[in-house]
């Protein structure tokens, strides 16, 4: 066995947890050296001049990975820079992260492409990046996939807005096809829409703000999910948010549809009634619904027809937030809360096991953004989600799920503060985080 | 009558109880009584200071608020948006702070979106903050010269005054609400002042003028607007608002008139009392014709007198605070006069 591109040199030892193996959680310590967890067992001899982590209490599993984090780098580097954006991921537990594509300028091109992967290189999270489907994103001409795609970008998308011309996605989704590559939408009709900055529903019509309602995403879900029954491409559903989306893709699902999907753990954690104090920091797009949708997407993500949780993170600057709620821009952070909320939403919530925590927080991400081994990997992307084994690339996250802590916005490792979880009372934090062998994260702390 | 504390600011009627409302409604009659004297003003806030801050334009509102302001003796600063450094980029929270910052006791703001006098009160340390109109959301301070206004008006009816009836003349009282509901602050705020105070409300308008979901609000849609105008004691008529989008929510101006508009021959519909409120300003031809506008029934220019001694009674409620006994309010006046 190689040591992976970028390898921590020195041994580790994790000691003391539960560990996600292939047979399930068993208690084990864990030897780690030149990037590749080399020894398992009950106890294990640690090396001479080992690091040794204490798990004691806590799981220990493969890094999440995030296929959804806006990075704003480059553009907007005074709301989040690769740099701060990578140890919030590290922080959150975070292996590899999928930067996306809405940047200034937008990621359709080659250099920019380049650039942003060349930044991440040694970062203490693993930088991937989606390439944008349309030049600008503007949802016309098809931006220069196979040159993206030739860079190792897996996923494409136009983030941010969805591609509202059904002949333009048909193209792009056959273009997909012949590249291998993923055609991930941003599922909102803007004419449905019309505007809205809240979901449409009892709260828009007490708080006098324009809605839009959910037909608005699930008619562009629905949408895609035939012209990929047409195209036969592989199609990624971003930050699903009603319950009529889940059930379109539970339909598809069961047709034989290659789909995937991905909920963000605002949308399984806050309810349109956030929305009463008009603070922008609980504008997102989609918009956070009410709890009927909540449950479905639990639901959907516990049964496997929502594949996994990505965060949507999307850092703005305070003065950004500080403007009157339908002027503000919509976005949260997300890195560093998703595991906490995650586990506290779907394992002490929904009673799923701490395996199906795994899968959709690291495994299945891992698979849909193909940074399990199997994607091309100009740029040494690791292998990320699997279980822990001997001879698998040691990209770690070791996860307290009975610590409680608050967060406080300034304490965050982001450079922007929209959290709108500022203040809340959380359960579970991400102890230790390892990258190709470097504890990245100890004690909750980064260690760059 | 010893006064109910008032809340600290005035952003929708749902920041008063019912009893608060009532309060606002009887301190106005002290205040209409100042301003049927020769001497209009009372020192009630000799060395408070107000500022208007209109992000939106207005004429009524704000004259009727700085009027109101004047009567009770405060200082009144004005800042309108074209001339500050808003149109410079300042934000909103600087423009607020910037504001308080020089020793404003009390911000009256309007602004184009829902929700900015509430984020604005909480930027702000000291100063109270009335909503002078946001976006869709609410416009409490019509809201409640429309509740003032037609009490007087049901009380004269039954010769009798209006202070000191409270709430009972709004018990079992029919309140038809027609016209562009959706993109309308008026609308909120008078849903919930009239049914605080014991009315029971009606909506009519096409349904694409009506908010999408009515889940929580205390109120029935009406099925027939012909049938609703013959129960109705107040018809509240509200423009349609062109500029808030509410132009492609209907086929045509005409359609509209024809379906919704208050017609001369709808008049005919209602039963006799039955009064027109419209919280101007008045597009006659479209949501009410000319002849029903200058209608004795229609209290339009009566809601605009009105204004100014709701406003000196949420001005002075909310500023001079719950330790004053009503009868100071007498004393002022009889001082000043």
């Amino acid at each position: 066995m190689n040591a992976p591109f970028g390898a921590f040199e020195h041994p580790v030892v994790v000691a003391g947890g539960q560990v996600l193996t292939e047979r399930g959680l068993e208690r084990l310590d864990l030897v780690v050296h030149q990037g590749i967890v080399v020894e398992l067992g009950a106890s294990v001899d640690h090396p001479a001049g080992a690091t040794v982590l204490d798990a004691s209490g806590a799981l220990v599993g493969p890094s999440f990975v995030d296929l959804h984090t806006h990075l704003r780098e480059p553009g907007r580097e005074q709301a989040e820079t690769i740099e701060t954006g990578t140890r919030a991921a590290a922080l959150g537990g975070y292996g590899a992260v999928v930067a996306m594509p809405n940047t200034e300028p937008t990621m359709d091109t080659a250099a920019v492409v380049h650039m942003v992967l060349e930044r991440g290189r040694n970062a203490p999270c693993e930088v991937a990046a989606a390439g944008a489907i349309t030049v600008g994103r503007l949802g016309a001409q098809l931006a220069p996939m196979a040159e993206l795609a030739a860079l190792g970008v897996e996923l494409f998308t136009d983030d941010g807005t969805g591609v509202q011309d059904g002949g333009v996605a048909r193209r792009a989704m056959d273009y997909c096809r012949g590249l291998g590559v993923t055609y991930a939408e941003h599922c909102e009709d803007l004419a449905i829409a019309h505007g809205g900055c809240v979901h449409e529903g009892a709260w828009s019509a007490l708080l006098g703000l324009p809605g839009q309602p959910a037909a608005a995403e699930e008619a562009m879900v629905a949408r895609d999910l035939l012209l990929a029954a047409t195209t036969g491409a592989r199609l990624h559903l971003l930050h699903l948010s009603t319950a009529g989306s889940v059930e379109l893709v539970r339909q598809a699902k069961a047709r034989g549809v290659a789909v995937t999907a991905e909920v963000a753990p605002h949308h399984l954690s806050l309810t349109d009634a956030s929305l009463k104090g008009y603070d922008p920091c609980f504008k997102v797009n989609p918009p956070l619904r009410p709890a009927e949708h909540l449950e479905a997407l639990l639901d959907g993500l516990n049964d496997g027809t929502i594949d996994a949780v990505a965060t949507d993170h999307a850092p703005h600057t305070p003065e950004l937030k500080d403007l009157p709620f339908d002027q503000a821009p919509p976005g949260m952070l997300g890195l560093e809360t998703a595991a906490s909320i995650t586990y506290e939403q779907l394992v002490a919530g929904r009673g799923a096991t701490i395996e199906r925590f795994f899968e959709v927080m690291a495994t299945q991400p891992a698979k849909i953004a193909r940074l399990d081994g199997t994607g091309a990997r100009p740029f040494g992307h690791s292998v990320h989600g699997q279980r822990v084994a001997v001879g698998t690339t040691a990209n770690l996250v070791v996860f307290d799920p009975e610590v409680r802590w608050t967060l406080e916005v300034d304490q965050l490792a982001s450079k922007a503060t929209n959290s709108p979880f500022s203040g809340a009372r959380l359960v579970g934090k991400v102890r230790h985080c390892l990258l190709r062998g470097e504890p990245v994260v100890t004690d909750a702390r980064s260690t760059r | 009558m010893s006064l109910g504390p008032m809340p600290q600011h005035l952003v929708s009627i749902g920041d008063l109880s019912a009893e608060g409302i009532v309060e606002v409604l009887e301190v106005a009659e002290s205040f209409a009584e100042v301003e049927r004297r020769a001497m209009k003003k009372v020192p009630t806030l000799k060395g408070k200071v107000v500022a208007t801050v209109f992000f939106e334009e207005s004429t009524r509102t704000r004259l009727s608020f700085e009027t109101a302001a004047k009567r009770l003796s405060a200082d009144v600063l004005s800042l309108s948006v074209a001339s500050s450094s808003v149109k410079k980029g300042e934000s909103l929270r600087d423009t607020v702070q910037t504001i308080e910052a020089m020793g404003i006791d009390l911000l009256i703001m309007r602004h184009g979106s829902s929700g900015a006098p509430l984020q604005a009160s909480r930027w702000t340390e000291h100063a109270q903050v009335v909503n002078a109109g946001d976006g869709w959301h609410e416009h409490p301070s019509q809201g409640l010269l429309d509740c003032f206004t037609v009490r007087q008006a049901w009380a004269e009816q039954r010769s009798m005054a209006a202070a000191g009836t409270g709430a009972t003349l709004f018990e079992g009282k029919q309140v038809l609400i027609v016209g562009d509901l959706a993109h309308s602050r008026v609308a909120r705020s008078e849903v919930l002042a009239y049914t605080a105070l014991g009315a029971e409300v009606t909506l009519a308008a096409p349904r694409t003028l009506l908010p999408a979901n009515l889940d929580h609000w205390p109120v029935q849609v009406a099925e027939d607007f012909e049938e609703a105008l013959g129960r109705a004691d107040v018809v509240s008529v509200l423009r349609l608002q062109a500029e808030r989008g509410s132009g492609e929510c209907v086929p045509n101006l005409r359609e509209f008139t024809s379906t919704f508009g208050l017609t001369e021959e709808r008049m005919d519909r209602l039963k006799p009392g039955a009064l027109v409120t419209h919280p101007g300003p008045m597009v006659r031809g479209v949501e009410i014709s000319s002849r029903v506008a200058d209608d004795p029934r229609c209290l339009v220019t009566t809601q605009v007198h009105n204004g100014v001694a709701v406003r000196m009674a949420i001005l002075y409620l909310l500023l001079a605070g719950p330790r004053l006994e009503a009868a100071a309010i007498g004393q002022f006046a009889g001082a000043a006069a």
